[in-house]
């Protein structure tokens, strides 16, 4: 029984709702508009890096640091839509890969080090502001079946707030004329162009909201632990796809369901690995962590041919693509 | 050629080239307000090249023209389709995830909600809905306004198109072969509904291939062949020109075969 707990326990966790949210900037991008961004790390690296050093070398308070960091990310959104969203789609894919991984060996580079941290990254000395507001009684909290950290559960009750807030402003977002209009532009530019709709204009809108989204989703991702730089590798991203297709693209809670779905399983099949270990089935963690990633795979798999349009999404849509 | 009293659309030495290959190489050419142009020509004439062109959807290597008395050479497609110069496609594009309604919708222009921060958006919404859901009507789609694009046959689509742009409100209709691979009784349907974008005042550009529907739709016809414009007048005398039947059957067409053979024998 406890595997059962300890995976449902990610059903709540910070790291499950910073997830989620940075899945739901990518749902901007891609459910929504169809713009193809496989760089979603790229902007969680400047959220996470963008607050803590905001904070940590330039002294600003948490407000300002994290609207320093919400505008940092809109101008790399800029940077890279400006010269690459009158392109074909594939282009925004290839630059936004490139400019993450750029980030993220710049980030790790030893040149910033003084900033950066280099290749330790930066461990937490920026969110004081946050568990300083921590309203909940110190120790070990125990809600249902579960133990937290106090610090844990008021980080966690923050993010999920933050995503709870920002799912429904997306929700009213697609349900207005605004995002009929990127909806309109996923399924074929040159109509939209011919109706009199600047096209580039809204690509450029929204990639800047979801990208900015991603940035809000950095910040919340770094407070319950340090900035590490490996995390933001390309797999950061490919998680993120996973959990929209798990949720379903294009709906407001399919990449808040695909993240938890996401969190569980892996945390589910990693103990079932533990305990392989512990039985002798597997001669070391390493061994079991490989079989791991089977399992994860089989799941997937098994999604795609029951159930492609994911947990939320519309099968009828989804009958209409292979036209 | 002679100036046609008030036109709405004049185009002047227009020049599109690929690779070295002339498509379009129109000198002067004036489209009449209020009336039904047809244009006509062969395969790879170049209509549709002109079309993207004149609508912003392709560059010209030379050329100026101008809608309603004021330049638009050099205008993004969207701003063409603002001043009031809509288009259709010749393969179809109805946005196919969406709803009938909602593609209707998209056609309107001047919304509120579709601003970034989109607010007090319902009542002109709602307006915008009555408008479609009664051209939708007209157009024989009212039953399916709430199915996804998607889920038309291909002459619905031709059909949800031409509504979608009359939605836009556009003084220019500009239709590419609007009655390509459609059954001869839809055909008649859109006949219908070209004549009655006139009626209700537009003016209207098409291209077709079938000269009968031209001669019955068309108060203007304007004749493509190798890029160049060959021929303009009323239906009845430029269908009957010899240099039009010549592009379209080929100069020799009714030149006895035997003496095509001894000529080039000789």
């Amino acid at each position: 029984m406890d595997i059962i707990w300890n995976s449902l326990r990610e059903l709540i966790t910070p790291t499950t709702a910073a997830y989620a949210l940075a899945a739901i900037g990518l749902n901007v991008h891609f459910g929504f508009t169809g713009l193809l961004n496989f760089g979603q790390a790229g902007f969680v690296a400047i959220g996470a890096y963008g607050f803590a050093i905001s904070v940590m070398t330039f002294g600003f308070s948490t407000p300002l640091a994290i609207a320093v960091t919400l505008v940092l990310a809109a101008g790399y959104a800029l940077l890279l839509g400006v010269p690459t969203l009158r392109l074909r789609a594939d282009y925004l894919a290839i630059v936004t890969i490139a400019a993450a991984e750029i980030i993220r060996f710049a980030l790790n580079s030893s040149a910033f080090a003084k900033w950066t941290g280099g290749a330790n990254g930066l461990y937490n000395e920026y969110s004081g502001w946050l568990k300083g507001s921590n309203p909940y009684p110190s120790g070990v909290v125990t809600v249902g079946p579960w133990t937290f950290g106090s610090n844990d559960l008021w980080i966690a009750t923050v993010d999920w707030l933050v995503v709870l807030l920002t799912a429904g402003a997306i929700y009213l977002l697609v349900r207005s004329p605004w995002g009929r209009v990127l909806k309109g532009i996923r399924e074929d530019e040159h109509a939209m162009l011919s109706l009199g709709k600047n096209v580039n204009l809204y690509k450029l809108q929204a990639l800047v909201i979801g990208g900015v989204i991603g940035a809000a989703a950095g910040i919340l991702y770094v407070q319950p632990t340090s900035v590490q730089p490996f995390d933001f590798a390309t797999r950061m991203t490919f998680n993120m796809y996973t959990m929209l297709i798990l949720g379903g693209a294009a709906t407001v809670f399919g990449p808040i369901l695909g993240s938890m779905i996401f969190w569980v399983v892996m945390r589910f099949t990693d103990e079932l690995v533990n305990l392989g270990v512990d039985g002798g089935l597997f001669d070391n963690v390493t061994q079991g962590s490989q079989l791991r990633f089977v399992l994860v795979g089989v799941a997937l798999v098994l999604l795609v041919v029951f159930r492609p349009q994911g947990i939320l999404g519309n099968r009828t849509e989804l009958s209409f693509d292979a036209k | 050629m002679p100036s046609k009293r008030d036109p709405i659309l004049v185009a002047d030495r227009v020049h599109r080239h690929f690779a070295g290959v002339t498509a379009v190489d129109v000198d002067h050419v004036e489209m009449p307000r209020g009336k039904i142009t047809a244009l006509i020509g062969p395969n790879g004439a170049g209509k549709t090249t002109f079309f993207n062109l004149l609508t912003g959807f392709d560059k010209p290597q030379t050329g100026a023209w101008s809608f309603e008395g004021k330049p638009i050479a050099g205008l993004a497609p969207w701003q063409v389709a603002r001043r009031g110069m809509v288009r259709t496609f010749q393969l179809t594009k109805v946005l196919g995830r969406l709803t009938v309604l909602e593609n209707m919708l998209l056609g309107s222009k001047n919304q509120r909600g579709e601003r970034l921060l989109p607010f007090f958006w319902r009542k002109q919404e709602r307006s915008d809905s009555a408008r479609a859901l009664e051209i939708l009507e007209r157009f024989k789609l009212g039953a399916k306004a709430h199915d996804y694009a998607a889920s038309l046959s291909g002459g619905q689509r031709k059909l949800l198109e031409m509504a979608r742009a009359i939605m836009n409100e556009p003084s220019l209709v500009m239709l590419d072969e609007p009655m390509a691979g459609v059954n001869p009784a839809l055909t008649q349907s859109l006949l219908h509904h070209i004549k009655d974008l006139k009626n209700q005042g537009m003016t209207v550009l098409f291209v077709e291939h079938d000269m009968h529907m031209v001669r019955y739709v068309a108060d203007w016809v304007i004749v493509m062949a190798e890029g160049r414009i060959i021929a303009e007048g009323v239906p009845g005398e430029v269908l009957s020109s010899t240099a039009v039947v010549d592009a379209y059957l080929g100069a020799h067409h009714d030149t006895d075969l035997r003496e095509l053979v001894r000529e080039m024998e000789a």
